[in-house]
């Protein structure tokens, strides 16, 4: 059972924010969208917003860290957005620090990051 | 005491991996459980199930809600018949992984609990324990 994450394009920025439980089925299908539309719309940004998510356990986190790495070999950036608390400690305490994934504590600061770093050119600016 | 009566999750496919976190995270509340905690017993039960789906199954997911003294808490038993791990020690290890994921696994998900009890045996099946507290 796929569940499909909407992916709103803003500019040149798609944005993909996860409302729902993700199986672990629909988190593939979520990166495989996210890369297809990075291709089919030019766009140079990404915002994966993870506001409503309440757990990351390492399969997702791999999958959140995989998209970022494959958006960039495409050109495109990645910025992880309103991550909980619980859900920061956790994965800490997972031992996912999610190492070179950039990320911002709201979908307005995540935006504007991803504007610099695209103005910027860079991955970790 | 009386002992509460547990939750089983059977692991067969990938949709009872998100089943028994959610009966998890629904029992560890009912517990009085805060949302760190919340967290931490539903992504261990994640590991812990993703475990059973990826090299054991069919399992199951034992929960339910226990009391030691004063103390109460929530106790999850995951239990496969498959083949077993080699060597404990170094599946306990961080970094070990076979399937090509982040190698968080079986010490990442000790880490999230107050208690961690693994026993396997070649070709018998692997159970693992966990218990998290109430502070």
């Amino acid at each position: 059972m796929v569940q499909k994450i909407p992916i709103l394009k803003i500019g040149e920025a798609l944005i993909a924010s996860i409302q729902i439980e993700l199986n672990d089925e629909s988190a593939v299908q979520l990166k495989e969208d996210i890369l297809n539309q990075i291709s089919a719309t030019g766009a140079t940004g990404v915002v994966i917003d993870l506001t409503a998510v309440d757990m990351v356990d390492s399969f997702l986190g791999k999958i959140v860290r995989d998209t970022a790495f494959m958006a960039r070999l495409m050109g495109a950036q990645v910025v992880c957005t309103g991550i909980q608390p619980a859900v920061a400690i956790t994965l800490v305490e997972l031992g996912l620090e999610l190492e070179g994934v950039v990320t911002a504590l709201n979908l307005e600061q995540g935006l504007v990051r991803l504007a610099g770093m695209v103005a910027g050119g860079g991955g970790n600016g | 005491m009386a002992e509460a009566e547990p939750v089983m999750v059977p692991i067969q496919d990938e949709l009872d991996i998100v089943r028994a976190r959610q009966e998890g995270r629904q029992l560890a509340k009912d517990a009085g459980f805060g949302p760190v905690d919340l967290a931490r017993v539903a992504t261990a039960i994640s590991e812990l199930a993703r475990n059973i789906y990826n090299y054991a199954r069919p399992g199951t997911i034992e929960l339910k809600k226990i009391q030691r003294g004063s103390r109460r808490g929530i106790q999850v038993v995951a239990q496969d018949h498959g083949p077993g791990i080699d060597n404990v020690e170094e599946a306990m290890r961080d970094g070990y992984t076979t399937s090509g994921g982040l190698g968080a696994g079986l010490p990442g998900t000790r880490r999230l609990v107050d208690e961690f009890e693994i026993v396997s045996r070649r070709n018998e099946g692997t159970t693992v324990t966990v218990r998290k507290w109430l502070r």
